[in-house]
């Protein structure tokens, strides 16, 4: 682990430059993706990188050269290649950095169980076999795959100032999921993949339930082609975890970013319906609402000891009550706008620029079981695993879709309906939640796949949720 | 750094390298993407970060007794560390090949197949194209992303396969915002940077801009005629084209045009779109190593070819048509309409001019219903005049009924769209589209 540092720190320190400040950031990544796809096993997809990124300031203008050429020359003509960019840039930036603070921390963060050894490439293939050949024979079930994705991060941070930040994580996405077609009509039910990656080692598969998963999604998929559609009209809405964790991604998170509020983003991710003056007085949802950013819990997907400026990483309330308190802005959004923030300054790997991103963005737990939230409800309906997303610009008008749902009548679950959506306004949506689920409804999920930026970056996300209720949604079903 | 001419040279090198190196009767394909690039976005007409990024990697699939597996390796440049990067590769997946059960789907393409295509074009100095974007935009709030430089795929084969493609591009990607928080959006993209054709397609968005400044109409849900410009046309078709042609998607039952496919629905018969990668800016051959093939892909509204890749030719024994493993088209051509551009306003009437849709998802995907949201100078239009622009709306249809029982009119003329996608490597997609004159598109939010 980290046999490059003592190279690089070498190398950093004979680099030469007239910059007033300059950083290096080093990033090693390998990954392996095995799939089995209907009882046959597909093709390992194996993959190396390295590289390096190079950011000077100089008078105050910031540029970046990212290279794959890590030699002493291949160094120094990057941070010569951003330096003479910097000064002919000068007229036309934007920002002045002159004054902004860099941070000068040593520290070393690793995930979780990363001594211990993964399972063999021959161990996690018969492990997908296994729950491959689990899928029930049916002739309806006309497509499924059992998948294991790992990758491995290595990052060591160095800067003019004496930071000093290396990183070594394990991140691990098991998956399956079953489509079951009638002639006419397809259903597909997932576990995992999109919804699921954690930090760890096998743990994060028995965490998941990938094995001896393979009949119940079967299963699943079969009710939900039987199912009639959702029907059309409102009603209270259950959201368990792993729809929540959309759900607060897109109309929590992005819109809280503030290089979005700045206006950054215009041109590609969006706005963001929230104004910079609404922090500290924009009453965000229910009084039941605790939103945090959360860094902190080990086996999740964005964890960290310091984002990729180098700002240590703490637990922060984003919303408390209801009461929107503080955005999801790094060292430089913080300097930027003269607001509080959070360490959530980050770059999908060394080739490209960290902006602000979420990291782990949760739901504090509250005080009620699902058997009580389920009781609870009159006119309800349970949705579980996202499938469709979509959003406007300003995360404000939302239409979500999901896999499962369930229909609530007087306080008891009731039959399986396919093809549930939802569709509501995130300003007003949050204020409607009007039931939290306790810490045994909650689940720490994530996601590898969030987009934005230009150049776009996709980085993994957290999100660990309790289920919960909004009252009165407007929900529908499908055309099938 | 190293110039494209030298990539061509470093990958031959490595190709000569693995063929010494493989042993019968192991085979392999080799695959290169390398590209230097200058980004720079801009925020309110200025510069808000910028950057130059050099990257290359090779893709190295080794292949033995129906067992293979594919690695990837990132390149640095240096020779001697770039064989000694690949030697590993190599060893790597020689130790992981005899874990692996033999694959019934594998699929090689045995001919040694030529091709070399080569543009270098110069581009001009980014300090200088810098300059020009905030000399037009001075006064204006403009946001935007400008990308640009030279992208190199290269592909091998054990079999004497050999394909270079190598050409230097520029997209310059943009917005215009007005203090009402509207905005239109437009891009200047190509191979040659011309100024005065920058400065004409500056133009064009600043004349539209004019009419976002009329107060804005909200509308209410419900049905209304509409005008899909190419743009917005396109991101539905991006939609499609996310496992819609695929023939894995089709046989799995996954595919958005599943009902298509199976002779159950069709699109109007206007609608006749094709993967034209002949005369396109992709690479003519796929990552997988087959010549790419111009294909027919909905024909006067009905099915036609589908994207095929190496193993679903082998699964469902289909012939391979140089589809990539994604089975997604990169280069799409719809055939155009009748409708003249100057006769849009007019013969849509009362309803909707759309500048660009976005964040599209499906309601329903075997229906291929859609929802997504409007973006971008939208337009209310009454008896052919632009009268305000539109806060943004949400619509959810069935792709059947926009390009069929609702579709009236495709343009006469089309837009070539270049794609400003940077996931991981600049791509190289495009799609020529016409404009659409729908007569029915449903608002929900």
């Amino acid at each position: 682990m980290f046999d490059f540092h003592p190279q690089l720190k070498q190398r950093f320190a004979a680099l030469r430059t007239g910059a007033e400040f300059f950083s290096l950031r080093y990033v090693r990544e390998s990954g392996q993706y095995l799939s089995v796809r209907k009882n046959v096993a597909e093709p390992p997809s194996l993959s190396r990188d390295e590289g390096a990124m190079l950011t000077v300031r100089v008078n105050g203008v910031e540029t970046y050269a990212a290279t794959n050429d890590l030699s002493q020359s291949g160094l120094q003509a990057a941070l010569d290649k951003a330096e003479q960019h910097a000064r002919r840039l000068k007229p036309h930036a934007l920002l002045d950095l002159r004054e902004q603070a860099v941070s000068s921390d040593r520290a070393d963060y690793f995930s979780p169980n990363l001594d211990q050894p993964f399972p063999s490439l021959s161990d996690c293939y018969q492990l997908l076999g296994a729950e491959s050949a689990a899928v029930p024979k049916d002739e309806r079930l006309v497509n499924w795959q059992v998948s294991i994705g790992i990758t491995h991060v290595e990052q060591i941070y160095l800067n003019s100032a004496g930071a000093e930040l290396r990183q070594a994580q394990r991140f691990v996405y098991p998956g399956l999921d079953v489509t079951a077609y009638d002639g006419s009509d397809s259903q597909t039910r997932t576990l995992g993949r999109e919804n699921f990656g954690q930090q760890g080692g096998f743990d994060v598969i028995s965490r998941c339930g990938l094995v001896g998963a393979g009949p119940k999604i079967a299963d699943q998929a079969l009710q939900l082609l039987l199912a009639p559609n959702t029907p059309q009209g409102p009603r209270d809405l259950l959201l368990m975890p792993d729809q929540m964790m959309l759900q607060i991604h897109e109309s929590i998170g992005h819109p809280l970013e503030l290089d979005r509020i700045l206006g950054d983003e215009r041109n590609y991710a969006g706005t963001s319906f929230v104004r910079a003056e609404d922090f500290g007085s924009l009453q965000y949802g229910s009084e039941l609402l605790n939103v945090t950013f959360d860094p902190d819990i080990p086996e999740q997907l964005a964890s960290y000891g310091h984002d990729d400026d180098g700002t240590a990483a703490s637990k922060q309330f984003l919303i408390k009550e209801g009461l929107l308190l503080r955005p999801l802005g790094g060292a430089l959004s913080q300097f930027r706008t003269g607001m509080n923030g959070v360490a959530n300054s980050r770059a999908c790997g060394w080739n490209r620029p960290p902006i602000d991103r979420m990291a782990n963005l949760n739901i504090e737990p509250g005080d009620q079981p699902l058997e009580q939230l389920i009781g609870n409800i009159e006119h309800g309906i349970l949705m579980s695993t996202n499938r469709s997303w979509s959003i406007d610009d300003a995360r404000n008008k939302f239409q979500f879709g999901c896999e499962w749902a369930r229909l609530i009548e007087n306080g008891e679950l009731k039959g399986v309906v396919k093809n549930p959506n939802y569709r509501a306004i995130s300003a007003q949506f949050w204020k409607s939640l009007s039931a939290v689920g306790d810490a045994s409804t909650v689940k720490v999920l994530g996601t590898p796949n969030c987009g934005k930026g230009e150049p776009n970056q996709v980085i993994r996300v957290g999100h660990a949720s309790p289920a919960c209720v909004f009252s009165n949604v407007d929900v529908f079903g499908g055309d099938a | 750094m190293s110039t494209s001419s030298n990539q061509a040279e470093a990958f031959k090198a490595l190709v000569h390298w693995l063929r010494d190196a493989v042993r019968e009767p192991e085979q392999f394909t080799l695959s290169y993407a390398a590209e230097s690039s200058a980004f720079v976005r801009f925020n309110h007409a200025k510069v808000r970060q910028a950057g130059q990024v050099q990257q290359a990697s090779v893709g190295l699939k080794l292949i033995d007794d129906g067992r293979h597996a594919d690695l990837n390796i990132t390149l640095c440049g240096d020779a001697q560390v770039d064989v000694q990067r690949l030697a590993e590769g190599l060893q790597q997946l020689r130790d992981t090949l005899p874990l692996l059960p033999q694959d019934p789907y594998l699929l090689l393409n045995y001919t040694a197949w030529q091709s070399r295509n080569i543009q270098e074009h110069p581009l001009p100095d980014t300090e200088q194209v810098v300059a020009q974007i905030t000399q037009a935009a001075e006064g204006l709030d403009l946001v935007g992303f400008y990308a640009a430089g030279p992208i190199s795929r290269g592909f091998a084969s054990s079999s004497g396969a050999f394909g270079w493609h190598q050409a230097n591009s520029f997209n310059f990607d943009f917005s215009l915002f007005h203090d009402n928080g509207q905005a239109v959006k437009a891009s200047y993209a190509g191979h040659d940077w011309n100024s005065e054709g920058f400065a004409s397609r500056f133009a064009q968005a600043r004349e539209q801009l004019a009419f976002l400044g009329r107060p804005q109409r909200t509308l209410a849900p419900g049905q209304y005629r509409a005008y899909l410009a190419p743009a917005a046309l396109g991101e539905i078709m991006d939609m499609l084209g996310w496992g819609g042609f695929s023939a894995q998607s089709i046989a799995s039952k996954n595919s958005p045009l599943q009902k298509l496919y199976a002779g159950d629905s069709s699109f109007s018969p206007l609608v006749s779109l094709d993967e034209k990668v002949s005369g396109s800016l992709s690479p003519a051959f796929s990552g997988e190593g087959y010549p790419r093939s111009d294909l027919g892909l909905i024909v006067n509204g009905k099915a036609g070819a589908q994207m095929v890749s190496s193993r679903s030719a082998a699964e469902y024994g289909l012939t391979a048509n140089g589809a990539s493993g994604g089975e997604m088209p990169s280069a799409l051509n719809m055939a155009a309409g009748e409708l003249p551009g100057a006769e849009i306003l007019k013969q849509l009437g009362t309803g909707l001019y759309i500048s660009n849709l976005w964040y599209l998802n499906y309601s329903d995907q075997p229906a291929a219903r859609l929802t997504g949201m409007t973006r971008f100078a939208t337009f209310w239009v009454e008896n052919g005049e632009i009268q305000a622009p539109v806060s943004t709306m949400r619509f959810d249809d069935s792709a059947y009924s926009l390009l069929g029982s609702q579709l009236e009119a495709l343009t006469a003329e089309r837009e070539l769209l270049l794609s400003a996608s940077t996931y991981s490597q600049r791509a190289t997609d495009s799609a020529l589209l016409p404009g659409a004159l729908i007569s029915r598109l449903t608002l929900t939010l």
